[in-house]
């Protein structure tokens, strides 16, 4: 019994010998989309003496879900990709601890919506409608303009949008239209979208894959709701090298919505430290270039110089729509119900 | 050693009989341990925990008379369309199990095989492979038009109730293949030789004996059908479109888009109610329909095709299959290795060339991603949580499957509980493990090993539907026989049960490999991002725009196809001790 307690005893010193020295784990809960270089994270956590773990928790809205159901025990330190869609549902759950992060400095103040410094902005992009180029050209069609050119019966049957219940792209869309028409006229936007022929499915994937004609599904539609970015993705990915994007997108004042990403630290963390030196390495020049190649979104730091790709082939627009958190959360089921009701019924 | 008994002895015998008296009670039970312990903490206890947030006293009020009236249309489109599926899918199931079972030809075990793989396939790949035949720009409307030079596609498939019924009939038949073919391939011969002899002809033997022989396995390949068509929720999101919403689709808008966990609670909740009264029903009809007969090993049915009008059946039924089965699957092994040239807009002329940098895309990190997965580890990752969903589900399930065989009331009671993981909201159950497995004890949220217990969660109603058919046709005089001439129990089971359910086995083998491997909805809300499985990664590739990802999500999507068919096959062709001798 002796001999084995021992051994049992030198074999435990042992293994804690050959251990690795202990590292501080920090969990970082994001959605679906979220990507990084590796080598990039991996500066953070030698710099840190950290190893960072990701937890992907579904679409935006499953993730922030999640992290608000589990407030009590939070699952993570950091939370990353609530967007201004969903930023009061976010605020309003009370999942965040306030830390004012001294990156903010180089962020325009259009950017921070949160003043208790609870959801930091971490990049953003521009929901806007891309159109196939080479199908306007053959067609010796002019590319709309407005949001009021869409109803136009040149451009019947010709765009594909989704659907606000079920995708954050047709949300944006419909927000877009809510502050361009106001709440008294969009619906009457939407009847006449619908009488021209707007096609409306249930996701992205489908929209661009399926639907749209300048991806490589190649389907019926020569413009469909996407990102400003998605003409450098095309060319970025392209199968053949590209001189030129196969796509652009539809840029006219308040036709495009702008959406805004925060990353906050969960309340309840126990490393407190390095979750505010995570969410400074986030707002920081290094993650900031990362990011428009990881996830084709715009960093809001200014300091953060833009890929190539971005500059060449990806637009912003210059007069987005915006609209109020706040006001977004108020009205958003209302909104969603008599859309559904006008385009779907 | 003294002989008078002491109090202590006497003590001790007494509670020694008790004891023995509290198992023989539980005996009964005992093979549903496994499987209570496992429903209880992964599958009730999460789904109380979530149902609870959304449907305390409290919130329910919240609950507007709207939603009840939103509740009740969904419901009903929910009911109409999964009737129709089920009844469509019988009626294709159903001849093609008997042509499988009773005959044998050339390619079977490939057509079977065949059969099996859209059951595993990601909603979104099905989901362009039909796009690719019957979309508006699909080859046949593509061919149609070219043909009578029509301005637009004639076809209008996607986003119709058709596409929704066609899409379900293309992913359960398999069911029906598989568990009515298993009880058709055991049927005793002499029964329809001997209602030939007394002048039935074939029909009338077709629905006098063989069909009321089939009974408890169409009951079991229906109820399985109608729950999955029940809890659709892909097919009708990305083929049915935005006109038309089921339960479970309500529940995700609710619960994930709206946050209005009341409604999505009470949703989930209808939704669970409608599963335990179908299973309900089904295991009344099924005890009144269990007939033991003499089961034989399979393969001793098997018949050659001769005459030639068996010849044009056979040959008729091997062509729908394959335009039903392989059409749609074609595009995704073509989509892999065709490229699509610059000028993709220029309509008329799209030049296509043939490529393998998609598959050679696979193996490269080009942005230096965190989360890049190397196509072997995708793959490795899926067999892993299958070979842990299998041989899960089959531990779990094969005990109370061979209980259910001559269950007492209280296990006719459990028997339909079964069944409830296939009617719970994956959504739903997601959340539910999120709020109950997020602090100790229980703290096991970020395991990989949720992925496998939450697939054979979905894997164990089909395992036990397999078994428990096969088990019971067995009838109790063989295992006396061969008890009487002296077998032990061990071999009794070895010699008699073995050689009648080792097909059933594999049978419900498969069925937990491709529910493993497919399986997306709920594996999305617990999968550690390190160890994604393939439909994952295709998820991966179709979140971003660009040639490159759309040509490598579809040759991760053949990768998948590939796997899960030399898996059945594999599996299938396993000669177990046992196989094929009676």
């Amino acid at each position: 019994m002796k001999r084995l307690l021992v051994v049992a005893l030198s074999l435990s010193v042992l293994l804690a010998a050959c251990a690795p020295k202990a590292l501080v784990t920090l969990t970082v809960m994001t959605h679906d989309s979220f990507a990084a270089s590796a080598s990039v994270v991996a500066a953070f956590e030698q710099a840190n003496n950290a190893k960072v773990v990701f937890l992907k928790s579904g679409d935006a809205g499953a993730a922030l879900n999640k992290a608000i159901l589990t407030k009590d025990a939070p699952l993570a330190d950091v939370f990353y990709g609530v967007d201004n869609t969903f930023l009061s549902r976010a605020l309003d759950s009370g999942i965040y601890e306030p830390y004012a992060s001294p990156s903010l400095a180089n962020i325009p103040a259009e950017f921070q919506l949160d003043p208790q410094d609870r959801a930091l902005p971490v990049d953003y992009g521009d929901v806007c409608i891309n159109y196939d180029k080479a199908y306007f050209t053959a067609h010796a069609l002019p590319v709309p303009a407005t949001l009021e050119d869409l109803t136009n019966p040149a451009y019947k049957g010709m765009l594909v949008v989704e659907n606000p219940s079920t995708s954050s792209t047709g949300l944006a869309f419909l927000l877009a239209t809510v502050n361009h028409f106001g709440v008294t006229g969009y619906l009457e936007y939407w009847n006449s979208l619908r009488a021209n022929g707007v096609v409306v499915v249930d996701g992205w994937e489908t929209a661009y894959y399926t639907n749209f004609s300048g991806s490589s599904g190649h389907g019926p539609q020569p413009m469909v709701l996407s990102y400003a970015s998605s003409p450098a993705a095309e060319v970025v990915y392209a199968t053949t090298k590209l001189t030129d994007a196969p796509t652009a997108s539809v840029l006219g004042p308040g036709t495009c919505f702008r959406q805004i990403e925060f990353v906050g630290i969960l309340k309840g963390t126990s490393h407190l430290a390095l979750a505010r030196k995570f969410v400074d390495f986030m707002l920081g020049q290094q993650f900031q270039e990362d990011m428009p190649l990881q996830m084709y979104v715009y960093p809001v730091n200014s300091a953060a110089k833009l890929p190539q790709e971005f500059v060449q082939y990806a637009q912003t627009a210059s007069q987005p729509a915006t609209l109020d958190p706040a006001v977004i959360a108020a009205n958003r089921d209302k909104w969603i119900a008599d859309w559904t009701n006008t385009v779907l019924r | 050693m003294s002989q008078r008994t002491s109090p202590e002895d006497a003590e001790s015998q007494k509670r020694f009989s008790i004891r023995v008296f509290a198992y023989s009670w539980l005996r009964p039970l005992l093979p549903w341990l496994g499987v209570s312990v496992f429903f209880s903490l992964f599958f009730f206890y999460p789904l109380a925990r979530i149902l609870w947030v959304g449907l305390n006293p409290t919130s329910l009020f919240t609950i507007s008379s709207d939603s009840f009236l939103l509740a009740s249309r969904v419901f009903l489109f929910t009911f109409y369309q999964a009737i129709l599926s089920t009844l469509l899918t019988l009626a294709l199931g159903l001849p093609v199990a008997f042509l499988f079972a009773r005959y044998d030809f050339r390619g079977k075990s490939f057509l079977r095989a065949l059969t099996a793989i859209p059951f595993m396939l990601p909603t979104v790949v099905v989901a362009a492979g039909f796009n690719a035949l019957l979309g508006p720009r699909g080859w046949i409307n593509l061919g149609l038009m070219d043909l009578f030079h029509l301005q637009t596609a004639p076809i209008l498939f996607i986003g119709t109730l058709g596409a929704i019924l066609l899409a379900h009939v293309f992913y359960n038949t398999t069911i029906v293949i598989r568990l009515v073919g298993n009880a058709l391939a055991h049927l005793d011969p002499r029964q329809e030789q001997a209602a030939r002899t007394l002048g039935a002809d074939p029909l009338r033997v077709l629905y006098q004996v063989i069909l009321p022989l089939l009974r408890p396995s169409i009951l079991a390949a229906s109820i399985l059908t109608f729950i999955f068509d029940f809890t659709s929720f892909g097919v009708i999101l990305l083929l049915g479109g935005p006109h038309f919403s089921t339960l479970e689709v309500e529940i995700y808008k609710q619960a994930v888009q709206a946050f209005n966990l009341p409604l999505a609670g009470l949703l989930s909740l209808i939704q669970l109610l409608c599963t335990l009264i179908f299973s309900i029903i089904y295991s009344r009809l099924v005890t009144r329909s269990v007939v033991p007969s003499s089961p034989r090993a399979a393969g001793t049915n098997l018949r050659k095709v001769r005459a030639f009008r068996q010849k044009l059946i056979l040959g008729g039924m091997v062509l729908l299959l394959l335009i039903l089965f392989v059409l749609p699957l074609a595009s995704l092994p073509l989509s892999s290795v065709v490229r699509l040239e610059a000028d993709r807009g220029q309509r008329g002329q799209i030049i296509y060339g043939f490529t393998a940098d998609y598959y050679k895309e696979l193996f490269i990190n080009r942005s230096d991603s965190i989360f890049y997965v190397p196509p072997f580890d995708a793959i490795g990752n899926s067999l892993a949580y299958a070979a842990l969903t299998v041989i899960l589900s089959l531990a779990l399930g094969f005990p109370v499957a061979m209980a259910l065989v001559h269950p007492h009331r209280l296990e006719r009671i459990l028997d339909p509980v079964l069944m409830l993981p296939l009617g719970a909201s994956a959504v739903t159950l997601g959340l539910g493990f999120i709020v109950t497995f997020n602090k100790p004890p229980l703290a096991w949220v970020t395991s990989p090993l949720l992925v496998p217990l939450a697939h054979t969660l979905i894997a164990l109603p089909f395992v036990i539907r397999n078994l428990q058919p096969a088990l019971a046709s067995i009838p109790d005089r063989l295992r006396q026989a061969a008890a009487s001439l002296g077998a032990s129990p061990p071999c009794v089971w070895f010699t008699v049960d073995w050689p009648i359910v080792v097909r059933a086995t594999l049978s419900a083998a498969v069925f937990a490999f491709t529910i493993s491997l497919g399986e997306f909805g709920a594996t999305s809300l617990v999968v550690r991002p390190e160890y994604p499985t393939l439909p994952i990664a295709i998820a991966r590739f179709l979140s971003q725009p660009g040639g490159l990802n759309y040509g490598q999500a579809m040759a991760m999507a053949t990768v998948l196809m590939a796997v899960c068919g030399a898996g059945i096959l594999l599996i299938e062709r396993l000669r177990l001790p046992g196989t094929g001798e009676f």
